[in-house]
């Protein structure tokens, strides 16, 4: 293995973005997916719809419109810039901003599964013990969703590790600012050092079936519990 | 009857193959040179029976696509280098030779920098100063020998911003996001207002093209006669004067200027 330090600041990076992405991905998209699970409102279809748009939209598509709609004369632009915070691409900040939208549906949609799984009964036997809707979500649902949480967290870290489209367009390759894994790879391979992209790569590579071999894992064993049908 | 209709498709196969193959010739393209080679094509399609089928992309894409038997056979690069690579490993007909040498332009989307491109970046005031990553894009290296030139490498470092090629450090001005960036002369043309940098601040950005040879994959280059009558048209007086108005330098006018070339 040949890592430059240039490499390891973009690992560094890459971990640290997937992780704070991660968290707030989590705590946006729970009650997204709860919302989404429970309404019978007609709001549904075109708001889970925005949600799962990452999946097909081109990443450069996405990233065309959110370096428009962040920059000065775009509507989050203006926006940010109003309320003190200047502009965000180029930024640590304008990526994770990024990286909530193009992980949504990763995380969103495994929890809204898992929500869906539990039915009406266990919330109405708890109802009949007189517990009410907040004390019902945190001692029956999170409980119970628990396989949704670790498949949403798994997802929605390991898409971030893998994204790139959307970086390259807003990020400016700004070392340990917005220069990530994906990135550091692609501008080796681009300049021709084939060796260091081959270290790179395979880190990746291993790193990616890991996370989907202790997804599989941790699926199995669930479902062999008998908590998810 | 089923053998019928195979036959019939197959003559109809080869019919069509037939004259295409002879005709037609794949070219690679670095995507700065983009507007110069369309009118080139255009222009060569309208005095030739023969057709050009040009893909662009970035030179270091190219450069593995052709290592690995894409099947092109000229390839107009963004550098010197990586024809030149390809030229040692031996998978080209010819030495490359120069088409275009590009310009650099400092230049500003914002209305309140225009006009003082040069001033504010001495200045140093500015958000952002984009221009295509060095390791990667020619234009690059020249931006970054212009800033050593005007020392100011240390006041500006803070603010790069460096796009994966020329386009996008264009991009990062264009929307606005940048108040700054060293750009293709090329792309910027048409603008009212942009600081078009003294060449003698950067050495020259040579642009190489190569005739590639046979691959498993390909027709050889130098058998191909549409791809000869291609490369005879780029180094016309007519193809120089359309790569000049493009915002390049051609061979032709930089042999008038120096007198000497090689």
């Amino acid at each position: 293995m040949m890592l430059s330090a240039a490499d390891l600041g973009a690992i560094w990076l890459t971990l640290k973005l997937a992780t704070t992405v991660t968290i707030l991905l989590l705590i946006i998209g729970t009650p997204i997916a709860w919302w989404l699970a429970r309404t019978q409102s007609w709001l549904k279809g075109p708001i889970a719809a925005i949600v799962a748009l990452p999946l097909v939209l081109p990443p450069t598509v996405l990233g065309f419109y959110l370096l428009i709609a962040m920059g000065p004369n775009g509507f989050i632009g203006e926006l940010t810039q109003s309320l003190g915070l200047g502009t965000l691409p180029f930024t640590f900040w304008g990526l994770v901003f990024a990286s909530i939208i193009y992980s949504m549906p990763f995380v969103v949609q495994p929890l809204q599964n898992a929500m869906e799984a539990l039915g009406e009964r266990p919330l109405e036997v708890a109802a009949t013990l007189r517990a009410g809707p907040i004390d019902r979500f945190f001692t029956i649902v999170l409980p119970l969703a628990k396989p949704g949480f670790i498949t949403a967290s798994i997802l929605g870290f390991a898409h971030t590790i893998g994204e790139f489209g959307v970086i390259l367009m807003i990020g400016g390759n700004i070392p340990d600012e917005t220069r990530v894994v994906s990135v550091q790879v692609y501008d080796h391979v681009e300049s021709l050092e084939y060796a260091q992209a081959h270290s790179l790569s395979a880190l990746l590579l291993i790193f990616s079936f890991v996370v989907l071999l202790v997804l599989y894992w941790s699926q199995r064993k669930t479902a062999n519990v008998g908590v998810m049908k | 009857m089923k053998l019928m209709t195979y036959l019939c498709l197959m003559i109809t196969l080869v019919l069509i193959t037939i004259p295409t193959q002879a005709d037609t010739t794949h070219i690679a393209v670095a995507s700065n040179f983009t507007g110069a080679m369309k009118e080139l094509i255009h222009v060569f399609e309208k005095s030739s029976s023969h057709k050009v089928k040009a893909s662009y992309g970035s030179s270091g894409k190219i450069y593995a696509q052709i290592k690995h038997g894409a099947p092109f056979q000229i390839f107009f690069s963004a550098d010197q280098a990586k024809p030149f690579a390809l030229y040692q490993q031996g998978l080209t007909a010819e030495k490359p030779f120069t088409y275009a040498f590009g310009a650099l332009a400092l230049w500003s989307s914002h209305p309140d920098v225009q006009h003082n491109e040069l001033t504010r970046l001495q200045a140093n005031d500015f958000n952002k100063l984009s221009f295509a990553n060095p390791k990667l894009a020619p234009y690059g290296i020249a931006a970054r020998e212009v800033l050593e030139n005007l020392n100011l490498i240390q006041a500006t470092q803070k603010k790069w911003v460096q796009g994966e090629n020329i386009a996008q450090a264009y991009q990062f001005v264009g929307s606005g996001n940048a108040d700054l960036g060293f750009v293709a002369l090329s792309q910027v043309k048409n603008k009212t207002t942009y600081w078009s940098v003294p060449s003698k601040l950067y050495s020259p950005i040579r642009q190489d093209a190569v005739l590639l040879s046979s691959g498993p994959n390909m027709s050889s280059g130098k058998n191909d006669t549409a791809a000869n009558a291609f490369l005879q048209f780029v180094h016309s007086e007519q193809s120089q004067a359309i790569i000049e108005s493009y915002g390049y330098t051609a061979k032709r006018k930089l042999l008038e200027d120096t007198g000497a070339i090689q």
